[in-house]
Protein backbone atom coordinates (compact mmCIF):
# COMPACT_ATOMS: atom_id res chain seq x y z
CA UNK A 1 0.00 0.00 0.00
CA UNK A 2 2.80 2.41 0.80
CA UNK A 3 4.20 1.87 -2.56
CA UNK A 4 1.46 2.34 -3.95
CA UNK A 5 0.81 5.57 -2.28
CA UNK A 6 4.18 6.83 -2.81
CA UNK A 7 4.05 5.93 -6.82
CA UNK A 8 0.14 7.05 -7.29
CA UNK A 9 1.29 10.05 -5.51
CA UNK A 10 4.07 10.64 -8.17
CA UNK A 11 1.73 9.76 -10.75
CA UNK A 12 -0.24 12.72 -9.31
CA UNK A 13 2.42 15.28 -9.51
CA UNK A 14 3.24 14.39 -12.84
CA UNK A 15 -0.19 14.64 -14.38
CA UNK A 16 -0.51 18.33 -12.65
CA UNK A 17 2.63 19.26 -14.25
CA UNK A 18 1.26 17.81 -17.60
CA UNK A 19 -2.29 19.38 -17.10
CA UNK A 20 -0.22 23.14 -16.14
CA UNK A 21 1.95 22.79 -19.64
CA UNK A 22 -1.33 21.88 -21.52
CA UNK A 23 -3.55 24.95 -19.90
CA UNK A 24 -0.39 27.09 -20.53
CA UNK A 25 -0.23 25.73 -24.24
CA UNK A 26 -3.58 26.05 -24.90
CA UNK A 27 -4.43 29.74 -23.54
CA UNK A 28 -1.33 31.14 -25.35
CA UNK A 29 -3.03 29.89 -28.47
CA UNK A 30 -5.47 33.13 -27.56
CA UNK A 31 -5.42 35.15 -30.50
CA UNK A 32 -3.38 38.20 -30.22
CA UNK A 33 -1.30 39.24 -26.92
CA UNK A 34 -2.82 38.66 -23.81
CA UNK A 35 -1.63 42.73 -23.00
CA UNK A 36 -4.06 43.88 -25.52
CA UNK A 37 -6.46 43.76 -22.38
CA UNK A 38 -4.53 46.41 -20.99
CA UNK A 39 -4.70 48.55 -23.60
CA UNK A 40 -7.35 50.89 -24.96
CA UNK A 41 -7.51 51.34 -29.04
CA UNK A 42 -4.88 53.33 -30.63
CA UNK A 43 -2.07 52.62 -27.68
CA UNK A 44 0.98 53.40 -28.89
CA UNK A 45 3.55 51.45 -29.88
CA UNK A 46 5.73 52.10 -26.46
CA UNK A 47 2.64 51.68 -24.38
CA UNK A 48 1.97 48.31 -25.87
CA UNK A 49 5.77 47.85 -25.16
CA UNK A 50 5.67 48.53 -21.72
CA UNK A 51 2.30 46.71 -21.02
CA UNK A 52 4.01 43.81 -22.61
CA UNK A 53 7.11 44.03 -20.28
CA UNK A 54 4.97 44.30 -17.06
CA UNK A 55 2.90 41.15 -18.08
CA UNK A 56 5.82 39.47 -18.95
CA UNK A 57 4.67 38.50 -22.55
CA UNK A 58 7.23 39.71 -24.55
CA UNK A 59 10.10 36.77 -22.82
CA UNK A 60 10.73 33.60 -24.95
CA UNK A 61 7.51 30.95 -24.27
CA UNK A 62 9.51 28.42 -22.50
CA UNK A 63 10.77 31.14 -19.86
CA UNK A 64 7.21 32.59 -19.49
CA UNK A 65 6.58 28.74 -18.52
CA UNK A 66 9.01 28.34 -15.95
CA UNK A 67 8.06 31.27 -14.47
CA UNK A 68 4.44 30.61 -14.52
CA UNK A 69 5.46 27.24 -12.83
CA UNK A 70 7.62 29.00 -10.24
CA UNK A 71 4.78 31.71 -9.43
CA UNK A 72 2.33 28.21 -8.88
CA UNK A 73 4.52 26.99 -6.52
CA UNK A 74 4.53 30.31 -4.04
CA UNK A 75 1.25 30.71 -4.96
CA UNK A 76 1.29 33.29 -6.64
CA UNK A 77 -1.30 33.26 -9.36
CA UNK A 78 -0.78 36.78 -10.45
CA UNK A 79 -3.36 39.91 -10.50
CA UNK A 80 -6.58 40.32 -12.77
CA UNK A 81 -5.72 42.94 -15.19
CA UNK A 82 -9.15 44.36 -15.85
CA UNK A 83 -9.61 44.96 -11.48
CA UNK A 84 -6.39 44.82 -10.64
CA UNK A 85 -7.39 42.55 -7.26
CA UNK A 86 -4.86 39.76 -6.43
CA UNK A 87 -6.65 36.19 -8.72
CA UNK A 88 -5.27 33.89 -5.86
CA UNK A 89 -7.07 35.14 -2.85
CA UNK A 90 -10.41 36.09 -4.86
CA UNK A 91 -10.29 32.54 -5.77
CA UNK A 92 -9.96 31.44 -2.31
CA UNK A 93 -12.96 33.62 -1.05
CA UNK A 94 -15.19 32.63 -4.72
CA UNK A 95 -14.28 28.78 -3.11
CA UNK A 96 -16.45 29.72 -0.27
CA UNK A 97 -19.25 29.51 -2.06
CA UNK A 98 -18.58 26.75 -4.39
CA UNK A 99 -16.99 24.22 -1.84
CA UNK A 100 -19.99 24.23 0.23
CA UNK A 101 -22.21 23.95 -2.42
CA UNK A 102 -20.74 21.24 -4.58
CA UNK A 103 -20.02 19.12 -1.25
CA UNK A 104 -23.53 19.33 0.51
CA UNK A 105 -25.07 18.56 -2.81
CA UNK A 106 -22.45 15.41 -3.13
CA UNK A 107 -23.16 14.01 0.12
CA UNK A 108 -27.44 14.81 -0.29
CA UNK A 109 -26.75 12.85 -3.56
CA UNK A 110 -25.05 9.97 -2.22
CA UNK A 111 -27.28 10.16 0.23
CA UNK A 112 -30.54 9.66 -1.34
CA UNK A 113 -29.17 7.50 -4.72
CA UNK A 114 -27.49 4.33 -2.63
CA UNK A 115 -30.71 3.66 -1.28
CA UNK A 116 -32.76 4.22 -4.10
CA UNK A 117 -30.55 2.48 -6.79
CA UNK A 118 -30.57 -0.99 -4.73
CA UNK A 119 -34.19 -0.59 -4.44
CA UNK A 120 -34.45 -0.06 -8.03
CA UNK A 121 -32.05 -3.20 -8.97
CA UNK A 122 -33.57 -5.61 -5.96
CA UNK A 123 -37.34 -4.98 -7.32
CA UNK A 124 -36.31 -4.43 -11.05
CA UNK A 125 -39.51 -6.32 -12.31
CA UNK A 126 -41.54 -4.80 -9.35
CA UNK A 127 -43.95 -1.60 -10.52
CA UNK A 128 -41.90 0.58 -7.88
CA UNK A 129 -38.40 -0.37 -8.87
CA UNK A 130 -38.90 0.43 -12.72
CA UNK A 131 -40.80 3.58 -11.79
CA UNK A 132 -37.22 4.69 -9.71
CA UNK A 133 -35.50 3.84 -12.66
CA UNK A 134 -37.30 5.38 -15.12
CA UNK A 135 -37.64 8.70 -12.81
CA UNK A 136 -33.40 8.57 -12.46
CA UNK A 137 -33.54 7.88 -16.25
CA UNK A 138 -35.83 10.84 -16.58
CA UNK A 139 -33.99 13.13 -14.45
CA UNK A 140 -30.61 12.53 -16.32
CA UNK A 141 -32.03 14.22 -19.91
CA UNK A 142 -33.00 17.56 -17.99
CA UNK A 143 -30.08 20.76 -18.43
CA UNK A 144 -29.77 21.28 -14.70
CA UNK A 145 -30.19 24.90 -15.40
CA UNK A 146 -33.97 24.66 -16.24
CA UNK A 147 -34.37 22.72 -13.15
CA UNK A 148 -32.57 25.88 -11.43
CA UNK A 149 -35.89 28.11 -13.63
CA UNK A 150 -38.16 26.04 -12.78
CA UNK A 151 -37.41 25.93 -9.05
CA UNK A 152 -36.87 29.63 -8.69
CA UNK A 153 -39.86 30.85 -10.90
CA UNK A 154 -42.11 28.37 -8.29
CA UNK A 155 -40.41 28.59 -5.10
CA UNK A 156 -38.93 32.04 -5.27
CA UNK A 157 -41.43 33.98 -7.36
CA UNK A 158 -44.72 32.54 -6.80
CA UNK A 159 -44.27 30.99 -3.57
CA UNK A 160 -41.25 33.93 -2.58
CA UNK A 161 -40.37 31.31 -0.19
CA UNK A 162 -36.60 31.95 -0.76
CA UNK A 163 -34.00 34.79 -2.25
CA UNK A 164 -34.23 33.87 -6.15
CA UNK A 165 -30.41 34.37 -6.48
CA UNK A 166 -27.51 36.18 -4.41
CA UNK A 167 -25.51 35.41 -1.59
CA UNK A 168 -25.33 37.23 1.35
CA UNK A 169 -22.05 39.72 1.28
CA UNK A 170 -20.53 38.91 4.44
CA UNK A 171 -20.34 35.24 3.00
CA UNK A 172 -20.96 32.66 6.21
CA UNK A 173 -21.35 36.06 9.14
CA UNK A 174 -24.81 35.03 9.03
CA UNK A 175 -24.83 31.53 8.53
CA UNK A 176 -28.50 31.13 8.16
CA UNK A 177 -28.60 34.05 5.63
CA UNK A 178 -26.14 31.93 3.28
CA UNK A 179 -27.84 28.74 3.97
CA UNK A 180 -31.28 29.72 2.54
CA UNK A 181 -29.21 31.05 -0.24
CA UNK A 182 -27.65 27.92 -1.07
CA UNK A 183 -30.84 25.93 -0.82
CA UNK A 184 -31.90 26.33 -3.99
CA UNK A 185 -28.82 25.67 -5.69
CA UNK A 186 -28.00 22.43 -3.90
CA UNK A 187 -31.70 20.81 -4.75
CA UNK A 188 -30.98 21.71 -8.55
CA UNK A 189 -27.41 19.88 -8.10
CA UNK A 190 -28.90 17.42 -5.75
CA UNK A 191 -31.99 16.22 -8.18
CA UNK A 192 -29.36 15.64 -11.75
CA UNK A 193 -26.19 14.24 -9.58
CA UNK A 194 -29.24 11.83 -7.66
CA UNK A 195 -30.25 10.72 -11.24
CA UNK A 196 -27.19 9.90 -12.39
CA UNK A 197 -25.16 8.38 -9.41
CA UNK A 198 -28.55 6.25 -9.11
CA UNK A 199 -28.00 4.83 -12.50
CA UNK A 200 -24.99 3.73 -11.66
CA UNK A 201 -25.67 2.44 -7.91
CA UNK A 202 -28.70 0.00 -9.93
CA UNK A 203 -26.15 -1.39 -12.24
CA UNK A 204 -23.73 -1.95 -9.92
CA UNK A 205 -26.29 -3.63 -7.44
CA UNK A 206 -27.65 -5.54 -10.66
CA UNK A 207 -24.09 -7.27 -10.93
CA UNK A 208 -23.84 -8.33 -7.74
CA UNK A 209 -27.30 -9.57 -7.50
CA UNK A 210 -26.48 -11.97 -10.56
CA UNK A 211 -23.29 -12.45 -9.52
CA UNK A 212 -22.23 -16.62 -9.22
CA UNK A 213 -20.69 -15.87 -5.56
CA UNK A 214 -23.51 -14.80 -4.37
CA UNK A 215 -25.57 -17.31 -5.21
CA UNK A 216 -22.61 -19.50 -3.60
CA UNK A 217 -22.50 -17.82 -0.71
CA UNK A 218 -26.79 -18.36 -0.65
CA UNK A 219 -26.05 -22.54 -1.46
CA UNK A 220 -24.33 -22.49 1.25
CA UNK A 221 -26.54 -21.09 3.82
CA UNK A 222 -25.97 -17.30 4.22
CA UNK A 223 -28.85 -15.26 4.34
CA UNK A 224 -29.30 -13.05 1.73
CA UNK A 225 -28.49 -10.04 4.21
CA UNK A 226 -25.66 -11.41 5.68
CA UNK A 227 -24.19 -12.74 1.68
CA UNK A 228 -24.95 -9.33 0.27
CA UNK A 229 -23.46 -7.31 3.72
CA UNK A 230 -19.91 -10.16 3.27
CA UNK A 231 -19.36 -10.18 -0.57
CA UNK A 232 -22.25 -7.90 -2.58
CA UNK A 233 -21.43 -4.78 -0.55
CA UNK A 234 -17.56 -4.33 -1.34
CA UNK A 235 -18.05 -5.49 -4.75
CA UNK A 236 -20.81 -3.67 -5.27
CA UNK A 237 -18.57 -0.22 -3.92
CA UNK A 238 -16.13 -0.39 -6.22
CA UNK A 239 -17.67 0.66 -9.41
CA UNK A 240 -19.61 2.90 -7.41
CA UNK A 241 -17.16 4.50 -5.79
CA UNK A 242 -15.27 5.46 -9.30
CA UNK A 243 -18.49 6.86 -10.70
CA UNK A 244 -18.58 9.06 -7.15
CA UNK A 245 -15.33 10.68 -8.50
CA UNK A 246 -15.84 11.16 -11.46
CA UNK A 247 -19.64 12.90 -10.39
CA UNK A 248 -17.92 14.81 -7.65
CA UNK A 249 -15.56 16.33 -10.07
CA UNK A 250 -17.73 17.01 -12.89
CA UNK A 251 -20.41 18.61 -10.27
CA UNK A 252 -17.27 21.34 -8.91
CA UNK A 253 -17.46 22.38 -12.60
CA UNK A 254 -21.13 22.12 -13.30
CA UNK A 255 -21.60 24.24 -10.48
CA UNK A 256 -20.55 26.93 -12.83
CA UNK A 257 -24.08 26.67 -14.64
CA UNK A 258 -25.70 26.42 -11.08
CA UNK A 259 -23.98 29.29 -9.68
CA UNK A 260 -25.26 31.39 -13.35
CA UNK A 261 -28.84 30.47 -12.68
CA UNK A 262 -28.19 31.62 -8.98
CA UNK A 263 -26.30 34.48 -9.43
CA UNK A 264 -23.73 32.65 -6.75
CA UNK A 265 -20.27 34.80 -6.63
CA UNK A 266 -18.63 31.25 -6.70
CA UNK A 267 -15.34 30.10 -8.91
CA UNK A 268 -17.59 29.54 -11.91
CA UNK A 269 -18.85 33.13 -12.13
CA UNK A 270 -15.38 34.17 -12.01
CA UNK A 271 -14.50 32.20 -14.61
CA UNK A 272 -17.24 33.15 -16.76
CA UNK A 273 -16.52 37.03 -16.19
CA UNK A 274 -13.05 36.33 -17.17
CA UNK A 275 -13.53 34.84 -20.72
CA UNK A 276 -16.00 37.31 -21.06
CA UNK A 277 -13.24 40.00 -20.30
CA UNK A 278 -10.71 38.50 -22.01
CA UNK A 279 -9.23 38.70 -18.23
CA UNK A 280 -6.04 36.48 -18.68
CA UNK A 281 -4.72 35.83 -14.98
CA UNK A 282 -8.36 35.22 -13.64
CA UNK A 283 -8.50 32.43 -16.40
CA UNK A 284 -5.59 30.94 -16.12
CA UNK A 285 -5.88 30.97 -12.13
CA UNK A 286 -9.60 29.45 -12.09
CA UNK A 287 -8.21 26.77 -14.68
CA UNK A 288 -5.46 25.81 -12.73
CA UNK A 289 -7.01 25.54 -9.67
CA UNK A 290 -10.27 23.45 -10.98
CA UNK A 291 -7.98 21.31 -13.23
CA UNK A 292 -6.04 20.41 -10.37
CA UNK A 293 -9.18 20.22 -7.70
CA UNK A 294 -10.68 17.87 -10.35
CA UNK A 295 -7.12 15.58 -10.38
CA UNK A 296 -6.96 15.54 -6.56
CA UNK A 297 -10.08 14.37 -6.01
CA UNK A 298 -9.26 11.64 -8.58
CA UNK A 299 -6.64 10.32 -6.12
CA UNK A 300 -8.87 9.99 -3.76
CA UNK A 301 -11.25 8.41 -5.61
CA UNK A 302 -8.64 5.67 -6.90
CA UNK A 303 -7.07 4.92 -3.45
CA UNK A 304 -10.16 4.24 -1.78
CA UNK A 305 -11.23 1.89 -4.29
CA UNK A 306 -7.60 0.40 -3.79
CA UNK A 307 -8.38 -0.16 -0.41
CA UNK A 308 -11.84 -1.54 -1.18
CA UNK A 309 -10.78 -4.02 -3.96
CA UNK A 310 -7.02 -5.51 -3.90
CA UNK A 311 -7.90 -6.69 -6.96
CA UNK A 312 -7.13 -3.32 -8.58
CA UNK A 313 -3.27 -4.23 -7.39
CA UNK A 314 -0.66 -3.73 -10.00
CA UNK A 315 -3.35 -1.18 -11.34
CA UNK A 316 -2.34 2.07 -11.27
CA UNK A 317 -5.43 3.84 -11.58
CA UNK A 318 -8.75 2.21 -10.86
CA UNK A 319 -11.96 1.90 -12.96
CA UNK A 320 -13.56 4.59 -14.74
CA UNK A 321 -16.92 4.95 -16.07
CA UNK A 322 -17.58 7.62 -18.85
CA UNK A 323 -19.91 10.21 -18.91
CA UNK A 324 -20.30 13.59 -20.67
CA UNK A 325 -21.85 16.51 -18.57
CA UNK B 1 -37.10 12.77 -31.65
CA UNK B 2 -38.75 12.05 -35.10
CA UNK B 3 -40.66 15.36 -34.15
CA UNK B 4 -37.54 17.20 -33.23
CA UNK B 5 -35.77 16.32 -36.68
CA UNK B 6 -39.59 17.37 -38.27
CA UNK B 7 -39.42 20.68 -36.79
CA UNK B 8 -36.20 20.92 -37.73
CA UNK B 9 -36.39 20.07 -41.16
CA UNK B 10 -39.94 22.19 -41.51
CA UNK B 11 -37.90 25.29 -40.21
CA UNK B 12 -35.75 25.43 -43.04
CA UNK B 13 -38.71 25.64 -45.34
CA UNK B 14 -40.78 27.66 -43.67
CA UNK B 15 -41.00 30.02 -40.49
CA UNK B 16 -43.76 31.45 -39.76
CA UNK B 17 -42.17 35.01 -38.81
CA UNK B 18 -39.03 36.13 -39.84
CA UNK B 19 -36.70 35.50 -37.04
CA UNK B 20 -35.68 39.00 -36.72
CA UNK B 21 -39.45 40.63 -37.12
CA UNK B 22 -40.08 42.03 -33.83
CA UNK B 23 -43.78 43.26 -34.53
CA UNK B 24 -45.52 40.62 -32.21
CA UNK B 25 -45.59 42.79 -29.15
CA UNK B 26 -43.20 41.99 -26.82
CA UNK B 27 -43.53 39.49 -24.41
CA UNK B 28 -47.07 38.17 -25.82
CA UNK B 29 -48.76 35.21 -24.18
CA UNK B 30 -49.16 32.32 -26.42
CA UNK B 31 -52.23 32.58 -28.88
CA UNK B 32 -53.23 31.90 -32.06
CA UNK B 33 -50.88 34.32 -33.71
CA UNK B 34 -47.54 33.30 -31.64
CA UNK B 35 -48.27 29.86 -30.80
CA UNK B 36 -45.22 29.89 -28.35
CA UNK B 37 -45.65 33.91 -27.46
CA UNK B 38 -42.84 36.39 -27.96
CA UNK B 39 -39.77 36.93 -25.90
CA UNK B 40 -38.90 40.45 -24.66
CA UNK B 41 -37.97 42.12 -28.24
CA UNK B 42 -41.37 40.72 -29.36
CA UNK B 43 -39.75 37.94 -31.60
CA UNK B 44 -41.81 34.75 -32.37
CA UNK B 45 -41.21 31.99 -30.23
CA UNK B 46 -41.91 29.29 -32.13
CA UNK B 47 -39.68 30.42 -34.91
CA UNK B 48 -37.09 30.57 -32.60
CA UNK B 49 -37.52 27.32 -31.12
CA UNK B 50 -37.71 25.70 -34.80
CA UNK B 51 -34.70 27.61 -35.39
CA UNK B 52 -33.43 26.11 -32.22
CA UNK B 53 -34.41 22.25 -33.30
CA UNK B 54 -31.76 23.08 -36.19
CA UNK B 55 -28.79 24.18 -33.78
CA UNK B 56 -29.40 21.65 -30.97
CA UNK B 57 -29.32 18.86 -33.86
CA UNK B 58 -26.69 20.21 -35.94
CA UNK B 59 -24.68 20.26 -32.24
CA UNK B 60 -25.66 16.92 -31.48
CA UNK B 61 -24.72 15.52 -34.78
CA UNK B 62 -21.74 17.88 -35.28
CA UNK B 63 -19.98 16.49 -31.81
CA UNK B 64 -20.71 13.00 -32.62
CA UNK B 65 -19.40 13.08 -35.95
CA UNK B 66 -16.28 14.58 -34.67
CA UNK B 67 -16.24 12.22 -31.47
CA UNK B 68 -16.82 8.92 -33.41
CA UNK B 69 -14.48 9.55 -36.27
CA UNK B 70 -11.42 10.81 -34.01
CA UNK B 71 -12.85 8.14 -31.37
CA UNK B 72 -12.51 5.20 -33.70
CA UNK B 73 -9.10 6.03 -35.45
CA UNK B 74 -7.82 6.79 -31.79
CA UNK B 75 -9.34 3.39 -30.59
CA UNK B 76 -8.62 1.39 -33.60
CA UNK B 77 -4.96 2.84 -33.31
CA UNK B 78 -4.61 2.22 -29.60
CA UNK B 79 -5.42 -1.22 -30.56
CA UNK B 80 -3.16 -2.30 -32.86
CA UNK B 81 -0.31 -0.10 -31.51
CA UNK B 82 2.84 -1.56 -29.40
CA UNK B 83 2.40 -2.02 -25.78
CA UNK B 84 4.52 0.99 -24.87
CA UNK B 85 2.27 2.82 -27.12
CA UNK B 86 -1.13 1.54 -26.09
CA UNK B 87 -0.68 2.03 -22.46
CA UNK B 88 0.13 5.74 -22.53
CA UNK B 89 -2.79 6.51 -24.97
CA UNK B 90 -4.61 4.68 -21.93
CA UNK B 91 -2.85 6.59 -19.66
CA UNK B 92 -4.27 9.78 -22.35
CA UNK B 93 -7.43 8.52 -22.59
CA UNK B 94 -8.03 8.12 -18.54
CA UNK B 95 -7.39 11.52 -17.68
CA UNK B 96 -9.16 13.11 -20.10
CA UNK B 97 -12.54 10.75 -19.65
CA UNK B 98 -11.88 12.21 -16.22
CA UNK B 99 -11.89 15.75 -16.99
CA UNK B 100 -15.27 17.43 -17.30
CA UNK B 101 -16.22 17.90 -20.66
CA UNK B 102 -17.29 21.76 -19.36
CA UNK B 103 -13.87 22.55 -18.54
CA UNK B 104 -12.79 21.30 -21.47
CA UNK B 105 -14.98 23.01 -23.61
CA UNK B 106 -14.58 26.13 -21.46
CA UNK B 107 -10.72 25.81 -22.43
CA UNK B 108 -11.19 25.33 -26.06
CA UNK B 109 -13.73 28.25 -25.97
CA UNK B 110 -11.04 30.46 -24.15
CA UNK B 111 -8.68 30.09 -26.66
CA UNK B 112 -10.79 30.14 -29.61
CA UNK B 113 -14.05 32.19 -28.46
CA UNK B 114 -17.28 31.39 -28.60
CA UNK B 115 -19.30 30.24 -31.29
CA UNK B 116 -21.48 26.98 -32.21
CA UNK B 117 -17.95 25.51 -33.99
CA UNK B 118 -15.87 25.88 -30.42
CA UNK B 119 -18.69 24.55 -28.76
CA UNK B 120 -19.10 21.41 -31.06
CA UNK B 121 -15.51 20.76 -31.39
CA UNK B 122 -14.89 20.83 -27.21
CA UNK B 123 -17.69 18.58 -27.18
CA UNK B 124 -16.31 15.95 -29.82
CA UNK B 125 -13.26 16.56 -28.32
CA UNK B 126 -14.33 15.13 -25.13
CA UNK B 127 -16.35 12.44 -26.70
CA UNK B 128 -13.53 11.15 -29.09
CA UNK B 129 -11.83 10.01 -25.63
CA UNK B 130 -14.25 7.96 -24.58
CA UNK B 131 -15.69 6.49 -27.82
CA UNK B 132 -11.41 5.90 -28.10
CA UNK B 133 -11.87 3.94 -24.99
CA UNK B 134 -14.29 1.88 -26.00
CA UNK B 135 -13.08 0.70 -29.28
CA UNK B 136 -9.65 -0.08 -27.96
CA UNK B 137 -11.07 -2.55 -25.69
CA UNK B 138 -14.05 -3.58 -28.49
CA UNK B 139 -11.08 -4.23 -30.83
CA UNK B 140 -8.69 -5.77 -28.76
CA UNK B 141 -11.60 -8.35 -27.80
CA UNK B 142 -12.13 -9.13 -31.44
CA UNK B 143 -8.27 -9.15 -32.68
CA UNK B 144 -8.00 -11.92 -29.76
CA UNK B 145 -10.24 -14.21 -31.72
CA UNK B 146 -9.60 -16.97 -33.92
CA UNK B 147 -10.93 -16.12 -37.07
CA UNK B 148 -8.19 -12.96 -37.25
CA UNK B 149 -5.63 -14.99 -37.12
CA UNK B 150 -6.95 -17.08 -40.08
CA UNK B 151 -7.65 -14.18 -41.70
CA UNK B 152 -4.31 -13.37 -41.34
CA UNK B 153 -2.89 -16.80 -42.34
CA UNK B 154 -4.72 -16.44 -45.82
CA UNK B 155 -3.40 -13.47 -46.59
CA UNK B 156 -5.67 -10.28 -45.48
CA UNK B 157 -3.95 -7.10 -45.23
CA UNK B 158 -4.46 -5.35 -41.81
CA UNK B 159 -6.78 -2.63 -43.63
CA UNK B 160 -8.81 -5.71 -45.08
CA UNK B 161 -9.11 -7.34 -41.81
CA UNK B 162 -10.13 -3.65 -39.87
CA UNK B 163 -13.19 -3.31 -42.72
CA UNK B 164 -14.58 -6.57 -43.32
CA UNK B 165 -14.12 -8.14 -39.58
CA UNK B 166 -13.37 -5.60 -36.94
CA UNK B 167 -15.90 -2.75 -37.77
CA UNK B 168 -18.46 -5.06 -38.43
CA UNK B 169 -18.36 -6.55 -34.86
CA UNK B 170 -17.84 -3.44 -32.94
CA UNK B 171 -20.17 -0.88 -34.67
CA UNK B 172 -23.37 -2.34 -32.66
CA UNK B 173 -21.88 -1.33 -29.42
CA UNK B 174 -20.38 1.75 -30.49
CA UNK B 175 -23.36 3.16 -32.41
CA UNK B 176 -25.40 2.86 -29.20
CA UNK B 177 -22.96 4.78 -27.37
CA UNK B 178 -22.86 7.53 -30.11
CA UNK B 179 -26.27 7.43 -29.93
CA UNK B 180 -26.39 8.08 -25.51
CA UNK B 181 -23.41 10.71 -26.49
CA UNK B 182 -25.78 12.35 -29.08
CA UNK B 183 -28.14 12.85 -25.55
CA UNK B 184 -25.42 14.52 -23.87
CA UNK B 185 -23.69 16.54 -26.44
CA UNK B 186 -27.21 18.49 -27.28
CA UNK B 187 -27.22 19.07 -23.26
CA UNK B 188 -23.31 20.34 -23.14
CA UNK B 189 -24.39 22.87 -25.89
CA UNK B 190 -27.45 24.20 -23.91
CA UNK B 191 -25.71 24.45 -20.64
CA UNK B 192 -23.01 26.49 -22.95
CA UNK B 193 -25.14 28.61 -24.41
CA UNK B 194 -26.81 29.11 -21.56
CA UNK B 195 -23.63 30.55 -20.65
CA UNK B 196 -23.23 32.46 -23.62
CA UNK B 197 -20.54 30.46 -24.69
CA UNK B 198 -22.25 28.62 -27.18
CA UNK B 199 -23.93 30.20 -30.91
CA UNK B 200 -23.38 33.81 -30.69
CA UNK B 201 -26.92 35.77 -30.32
CA UNK B 202 -29.27 36.04 -32.16
CA UNK B 203 -28.77 32.45 -32.65
CA UNK B 204 -31.47 30.97 -30.87
CA UNK B 205 -30.30 27.71 -29.45
CA UNK B 206 -32.29 26.27 -26.22
CA UNK B 207 -30.16 27.44 -23.87
CA UNK B 208 -29.82 31.04 -25.12
CA UNK B 209 -33.65 30.40 -25.31
CA UNK B 210 -33.75 29.88 -21.25
CA UNK B 211 -31.51 32.21 -20.45
CA UNK B 212 -33.34 34.65 -22.05
CA UNK B 213 -36.62 33.53 -20.60
CA UNK B 214 -34.98 33.32 -17.11
CA UNK B 215 -35.04 37.02 -16.78
CA UNK B 216 -38.83 37.09 -17.48
CA UNK B 217 -39.57 34.52 -15.74
CA UNK B 218 -41.72 36.13 -13.55
CA UNK B 219 -44.01 38.38 -15.95
CA UNK B 220 -43.77 35.58 -18.96
CA UNK B 221 -43.37 32.37 -17.36
CA UNK B 222 -44.27 30.34 -20.78
CA UNK B 223 -41.12 31.51 -22.42
CA UNK B 224 -39.16 29.03 -19.96
CA UNK B 225 -41.11 26.04 -20.50
CA UNK B 226 -41.20 25.26 -23.98
CA UNK B 227 -37.26 24.89 -24.96
CA UNK B 228 -36.65 22.56 -21.52
CA UNK B 229 -39.41 20.51 -22.68
CA UNK B 230 -38.09 20.51 -26.46
CA UNK B 231 -34.58 19.34 -25.18
CA UNK B 232 -35.78 16.83 -22.37
CA UNK B 233 -37.27 14.97 -25.16
CA UNK B 234 -34.96 15.40 -27.50
CA UNK B 235 -32.33 13.47 -24.88
CA UNK B 236 -34.98 11.19 -23.70
CA UNK B 237 -35.76 10.23 -27.22
CA UNK B 238 -32.31 9.87 -28.03
CA UNK B 239 -31.47 7.88 -24.89
CA UNK B 240 -34.78 5.51 -25.86
CA UNK B 241 -33.10 5.42 -29.22
CA UNK B 242 -29.81 3.67 -27.97
CA UNK B 243 -31.67 1.29 -25.62
CA UNK B 244 -33.65 0.23 -29.59
CA UNK B 245 -30.66 0.27 -31.04
CA UNK B 246 -28.87 -1.95 -28.01
CA UNK B 247 -31.67 -4.63 -28.24
CA UNK B 248 -31.29 -4.97 -31.87
CA UNK B 249 -27.64 -5.50 -32.03
CA UNK B 250 -27.62 -7.49 -29.06
CA UNK B 251 -30.12 -9.47 -27.68
CA UNK B 252 -28.21 -10.83 -24.21
CA UNK B 253 -28.46 -7.40 -23.11
CA UNK B 254 -32.45 -6.60 -23.24
CA UNK B 255 -33.87 -5.27 -19.91
CA UNK B 256 -30.35 -3.84 -18.49
CA UNK B 257 -29.84 -0.86 -17.97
Amino acid sequence: MAVYLLRRLVFLLVSLLLASAVLFALLRLLPGDPANALLSVGATAEQIQAARQSIGSDLPLGQQFVTWLGHIFTLDLGTSFISGVPVGPDIASRLVVTIPLTLISFVLAVLIAVPVGYVAARRSHRWYGITLSGVSQFGLAVPIFWIGILLISYFALTLRALPAGGFPRQDWADPLDAIRSLTLPVITITIVMTASITRYVRSATLDVLGSDYLRTARSLGASFRQAMWHHGLRNASVPVVAILGIELATTFLGAVVVESVFALPGLGNMLLTGIAQHDYPVIQGVLLVSTFLVLIVGFIADVVQRLIDPRLRGNMTGQRVAVVR
Amino acid sequence: MGLIIAIAIVSLLYQPYDPSDTSGGRLVAPSLAHWAGTDQLGRDLLTRLMMGAKIALLAGGGSVIIGGVLGIVLGLGAAFATRWLDDTLSAVLDILIAFPTLLLAMLVIAAQGASLGSAVLAIGLAMSAIVARLVRILAKRVLAQDYITAARTSGSSWPSIIGHHILPNIWPTVLVSLAIQFGAAVLAEASLSYLGLGAPPPNPSWGALLQQAQATVYTAPFGAIAPGILLVLLVVGMNLLADGLRDVGDPTQRRRA
